[in-house]
């Protein structure tokens, strides 16, 4: 489904080389994990795949299902089902969070050609997702994550995912400043929309949420690449032995 | 009071010769009508015409206003339907700035009185007396206003209105245009007695040129909200200026949402002399191109525990200019005063403008005062968001450019005019995509 091929990225305004040759291919119905230290280029490699300005590929390839991701918008991208849940959620004081969700899942659905959904219509389904995740009426009509405390920003990502039902959902450091409870119905959120036809991408800096959420694939990344793949145990060890130690065998 | 003694040049005194020898003196009118013209013809003179070395007319050149003949603006076949126009209200039309009483509605009804300008001032004993003319000659200090002060000399057309209780629904000045070379002068009066409540509501493009002043005298707990929108009038050139003086406990909102126009100037002068009152000045805009919106604010507390706001928002692209003059002034026992003012622009490229003149000047200790202004771009960081969700580009810097602007439309108490607002907004911004 998601097939990335020896993707070099640098930073625009630095000239700094971020990602230096990155390999990975995800399938269809896998849920994979990508750790690694602060600085190895995990949030990069997800903004680059969602499309956001300030960053140069100089060499590589991203394809979603045959698709070059890096030839199009973001909106596109999005529209082809690229999802990308934000580490940091973004406010945007006067935009409605309900307004928000209909407004893109109608430009998703035009731009496929299928039929947009009225109010009505989308209410209803937006209420029956919001449910199983714990966000009330008055979540949905408050500006979109004005004032929303760090879960529930979480949580009204996990809804615009259940809502949009991307095929390949990036998930970038999910379980950043979350407790225990609010990571449970996060991870339930995701696990509730694991599928056949759909992919996830988990980018974690701790094995924590992946108690949750068992990926099938985990890759540890450092300095731009991808240096080690595994199973979930690759997971545990990481938390035994810290990224040094992985690190250091590995080299 | 005498105009403080000062050395004014030729320029701005024979400009103020020009503007007034530009107009008949309105004949027929009543002995007080006439003195308030004749003391305002001497202020205008004493003063000077406007000139762009003038202190508060540095960002926004006067010319347009004062040359003669007015420069002619195209009349636009109207671009959608006339704004507030479902709306139950008392209907009150100006064609080209004339009063147009068979397009009007009756003029009075329980608790309310609405009467043309020149009735008014024909009237021996008549209650515009105590305003017309005299709170904009309070107005003139410290900050000169003569285009305000040519409209009390000379300005014939108008309204006014008197309100001694709840107004069973709002009063709804229309403008009208026939003619693209129009120069209109219009003037209305506006009283609420103790406890009274109006809403009026001002749209329609007025004239190729217009100077058009408010008087409004708000009692003891009455609550005036008024709601304008300048618009449809691509060449328009407009000076505006809305004299409000707020008695103990009463309340005035008043909320401007600007498109188009080459040149547009709104002056808001606020006083209050009661205790305990609130005053929201807001506006809105948005411009494209050969576009200067100026908005000029005065608020003086002289009470205790009174609240002011000004929030203005201006999304400007293609060398539009905006410009904001906010003054709160606090004399000296106006405790526990409440001042806040905003000023904030969007610039949609690199060629628009924001030029903003922030001033607080306080006299009292014990008093809550802030201001804020800024000017930038669209946060990349939002459209991103918006555009990872599969929003198109365009449309999310729609989105973000209403957001922007729903801080001040907020400032209007009723949720129905609100969403007029917000809709009549969307429209302006779906007809100028690029």
């Amino acid at each position: 489904m998601l097939k990335i091929g020896n993707l070099h990225v640098r930073l625009e305004e630095e000239d700094k080389a971020i990602l230096k040759g990155v390999d990975l291919a995800v399938g269809a119905g896998e849920v994979h994990a990508i750790m690694g230290p602060n600085g190895s280029g995990k949030s990069t490699l997800s903004y680059v795949l969602a499309g956001r300005e300030g960053y140069e590929v100089t060499e590589g390839t991203a394809t979603l299902d045959g698709h070059d991701l890096l030839a199009i918008e973001p909106e596109e991208r999005a529209a082809l089902g690229l999802f990308l849940a934000f580490q940091y959620p973004v406010e945007i004081p006067g935009v409605g969070n309900l307004t928000f969700m209909r407004t893109a899942l109608n430009a998703q659905r035009k731009a496929r050609g299928e039929a947009e959904l009225n109010a009505a219509e989308f209410l209803k389904l937006v209420r029956a997702k919001a449910k199983t995740l714990d966000i009330d009426a008055e979540m949905l009509k408050r500006p979109l994550n004005v004032g929303f405390s760090g879960g529930e920003k979480k949580r009204n990502e996990i809804l615009q995912m259940a809502v949009l039902e991307p095929r390949m959902c990036i998930l970038d450091e999910t379980d950043s400043g979350l407790d225990v409870d609010a990571m449970k119905l996060v991870a339930a959120g995701v696990n509730a929309l694991r599928a056949k036809d759909r992919a996830f991408l988990v980018i974690t800096h701790y094995q924590r949420l992946l108690d949750h959420i068992t990926p099938d694939v985990v890759h540890i990344m450092a300095d731009g690449r991808i240096v080690q793949t595994g199973g979930p145990e690759l997971a545990l060890e990481v938390e035994t032995n810290g990224y040094a130690g992985i690190l250091q065998g590995a080299a | 009071m005498a105009a403080p003694a000062r050395k004014l040049d030729a320029r701005k005194l024979d400009g103020a010769a020009a503007l007034l020898a530009a107009r008949p003196e309105p004949a027929g009118e009543a002995p007080w009508a006439r003195a308030a013209r004749v003391a305002a013809a001497r202020r205008l003179a004493e003063r000077g015409a406007p000139v762009r070395r003038d202190e508060y007319w540095r960002f926004t050149d006067p010319a347009s206003l004062t040359v003669q003949p007015a420069a002619a603006a195209a009349v636009l076949a109207a671009e959608e339907a006339p704004v507030f126009d479902g709306l139950d209200a008392f209907k009150v039309v100006f064609v080209d700035g004339v009063y147009a009483p068979d397009l009007s509605d009756a003029a009075s009804a329980p608790g309310i009185e609405i009467e043309p300008l020149a009735h008014a001032l024909a009237t021996d004993i008549h209650w515009a007396r105590e305003l017309f003319g005299v709170l904009e000659g309070r107005g003139q200090d410290p900050v000169d206003r003569p285009l305000a002060s040519l409209n009390t000399a000379r300005a014939s057309e108008g309204v006014a209105i008197r309100v001694t209780a709840r107004a069973p629904k709002p009063v709804r000045l229309v403008y009208l245009r026939r003619s693209a070379e129009a120069d209109v002068m219009l003037r209305h009066l506006v009283r609420l007695d103790a406890g009274a409540d109006l809403t009026l509501l001002e749209s329609g493009p007025a004239a190729a040129r217009l100077n058009a002043v408010v008087e409004a005298e708000v009692a003891d707990g009455a609550a005036l909200h008024h709601v304008r929108v300048q618009g449809r009038d691509r060449e328009r050139r407009a000076f505006t200026a809305c004299f409000a003086r707020l008695g103990a406990s009463s309340a005035f909102k008043s909320f401007t949402l600007t498109f188009n126009g080459r040149l547009t100037r709104n002056e808001h002068v606020v006083e209050f002399t009661g205790d305990d009152a609130i005053a929201h000045v807001a506006g809105a805009c948005v411009g494209d191109s050969d576009f200067l919106h100026d908005d000029t604010i005065f608020v003086t507390h002289d009470a205790v525990g009174c609240e002011s706001r000004q929030v203005f928002k201006k999304v400007l692209r293609g060398g539009a200019v905006g410009v904001f003059q906010g003054k709160i002034l606090v004399k000296p026992g106006a405790q526990k005063t409440d001042g806040y003012q905003l000023s904030q622009g969007l610039l949609l490229d690199e060629t628009a403008q924001l030029l903003a003149k922030p001033e607080l000047e306080i006299y009292a200790d014990d008093v809550k005062c802030s201001h804020g202004s800024t000017a930038g771009a669209v946060d990349e960081t939002a459209r991103f968001y918006l555009t990872s969700r599969g929003i198109p580009r365009r449309e999310a810097e729609e989105l973000l450019v209403l957001a922007f602007l729903d801080e001040a439309i907020a400032e209007v108490e009723d949720e129905g005019l609100r969403t007029e607002l917000r809709a009549r907004l969307e429209g302006w911004l779906a007809r100028h995509r690029r």
